[in-house]
């Protein structure tokens, strides 16, 4: 594949030589996906479920077909396991609210890792509290990796629920997530698993995983702000009861009782962000087109590449794993003696977009001594160009502050 | 941002690098803690007062460049001020960065801190500058 011809189908890349390495906060948007976007709110915009003419009819099939391509995408069994959501946050509060606080019982467990996003921690930190349960979490080792022993030993028949994000958004580990979902299901409690860090980068499938939930957002995976999924498995899902209330998810609404619609319906109340399922729908076309084979393999290249660069300044702290088939796409590091936001702003002077700061992830940055990291994250149209300004930037960050030290 | 020495200039950097004003007071008066949350920069101030007078003005804690100065040079513009003046000088400052005061001569009281003039052209790094002088301002409105 040849990365400088699929830059082209990125718009922002047009007359614009940003090395942009912010990626696992959100993708560049390739225009089929924007062109398809356009098209629905062009040719088929209207409100879909509730009118009986044409044109509202076209919206719903470009609803429920988006649905069904995010259900083929995944390997879920049936398409009304995917509820659409506004992002993996929405997602996971809607598991944490319903499945959670109707489940979790005194003196339950709730594991999770200390990697989480504060998404996948701070709604669990309110069920615990709400229903009188303990929170616990699997730490990392000096590899930033989690042990066996320590997922083993976390995990246990108190357990019922058990959070863990698929990669880590600030060390881009790659968590065994097929060895917890066994473990966890042993102990017999359920699996929330977020891949919102490993959708773009590597195939998922929800069967093979044998997850009971799974969330991500559309906008690091290609797609349009503001749509994400929830993945259920059905015979949970359907026993579940509704998040959010209102029109669209109802069966009889009554003066004082209403029934509730079947799956998916019934998590999704209000009208919905039908451009941002079409937009998914044609990002996980625009994936499948490429093929993750050479997604992995073109992104795999340009990250050894700036690891070993990285690890080539003896002024750079690294926070990865050694072993690499462990990891993909984020790195974070430090440079000696200068916080991470001034090396963002210098970085941004030669036109290097990174992150800098806790990453919504305060506990394992505090788990780890440190109060913020720098973040660069790649994808596939990222180049070893990218690298090199991203290494001409630090060597300029470093001799900047090198003048003042004593 | 054109050119980095607009803001990595060298008192900012001084400042940074190795400030006199990082200290405990032995005998502070008030205490007010400072957090941006978003990129973890957290200070904490002592105040010993002399009647109206700023007697002394102290800072420990963590951030970046532009926070860690800003801090630092507030002191040595405000120390020896009354209260007054120093609310004064730091709405004045406040004004200066977000570009409601333009005026050279009104800034002059800023002294030294009028290196931060050009954050205003950095909207990311506008929180690091002020974060001292909101945590200053009140810790003086609880006086």
């Amino acid at each position: 594949m040849d990365i400088k011809e699929i830059r082209k189908d990125f718009p922002i890349f047009d007359n614009n030589n940003i090395a942009y390495l912010d990626s696992g906060a959100t993708s560049q948007r390739p225009r089929q996906v924007i062109e398809k976007v356009n098209k629905f709110y062009e040719k088929a915009n209207s409100n879909p479920h509730r009118g009986s003419y044409k044109l509202s009819i076209e919206a719903t099939q470009a609803y429920e077909g988006s649905r069904r391509k995010v259900a083929e995408f995944i390997n879920a069994k049936y398409p009304e396991e995917i509820i659409f959501t506004k992002n993996a946050t929405e997602a996971l509060n809607l598991i944490a609210y319903s499945y959670g606080m109707d489940n979790i019982k005194n003196g339950d467990e709730i594991v999770i890792s200390i990697m989480e996003h504060h998404s996948n921690l701070v709604p669990w930190q309110k069920v615990v509290k709400k229903n009188n349960a303990t929170l616990k979490y699997m730490y990392i080792n000096d590899n930033f990796e989690l042990d066996k022993n320590e997922i083993e030993s976390k995990i246990t028949k108190n357990t019922k629920i058990v959070g863990i994000t698929h990669v880590s958004n600030v060390l881009g580990t790659i968590n065994p997530v097929k060895d917890i979902i066994d473990i966890a299901h042993k102990n017999g409690a359920v699996v929330v698993l977020d891949v919102s860090q490993s959708i773009p980068h590597m195939k998922i499938d929800v069967q093979n995983l044998d997850a009971d939930f799974v969330v991500f957002s559309g906008h690091k995976m290609l797609a349009p702000l503001g749509i994400g999924v929830l993945y259920g498995k059905k015979d949970i899902l359907d026993n579940m009861s509704p998040f959010i209330l209102g029109g669209d998810m109802i069966e009889y609404v009554y003066e004082q009782d209403t029934t509730f619609a079947p799956l998916p319906n019934k998590f999704e109340a209000g009208t919905q962000n039908v451009g941002g399922a079409v937009g998914l729908a044609a990002a996980m076309d625009y994936i499948e087109s490429i093929g993750y084979d050479n997604i992995e393999k073109a992104e795999r290249e340009v990250v050894e590449y700036a690891i070993s660069k990285l690890r080539s300044l003896d002024f750079i702290k690294l926070y990865c794993t050694n072993n690499l088939e462990n990891h993909l796409s984020v790195l974070s590091f430090n440079v000696n003696g200068i916080h991470p936001h001034d090396v963002s702003t210098i970085l941004d002077s030669v036109n290097v977009a990174i992150r800098s700061g806790n990453h919504c992830a305060q506990p394992l940055l505090r788990f780890l001594g440190i109060d913020s990291t720098c973040r660069a994250s790649f994808s596939f149209y990222n180049t070893k160009e990218d690298v090199d300004k991203l290494i001409l930037g630090l060597n300029k960050a470093n001799e900047l502050f090198n003048k003042y030290k004593r | 941002m054109d050119d980095l020495t607009d803001v990595y200039n060298d008192i900012i950097m001084e400042h940074s690098l190795a400030s006199y004003n990082k200290r405990k007071l032995e005998d502070a008066d008030m205490v007010e803690k400072g957090h941006n949350p978003n990129c973890g920069d957290e200070i904490e101030l002592e105040l010993k007062l002399d009647g109206d007078i700023i007697k002394d003005l102290a800072f420990t804690g963590h951030g970046c460049a532009i926070s860690q100065s800003s801090t630092s040079i507030m002191i040595d513009v405000l120390k020896g001020k009354t209260v007054k003046e120093a609310m004064d000088i730091i709405k004045t400052f406040i004004g200066m960065i977000k570009r409601e005061i333009k005026d050279d001569e009104e800034l002059k009281k800023l002294d030294e801190a009028i290196a931060f003039r050009n954050i205003s052209n950095m909207p990311a790094r506008v929180k690091c500058a002020l974060l001292a002088w909101h945590t200053l301002e009140d810790m003086l409105n609880k006086k």
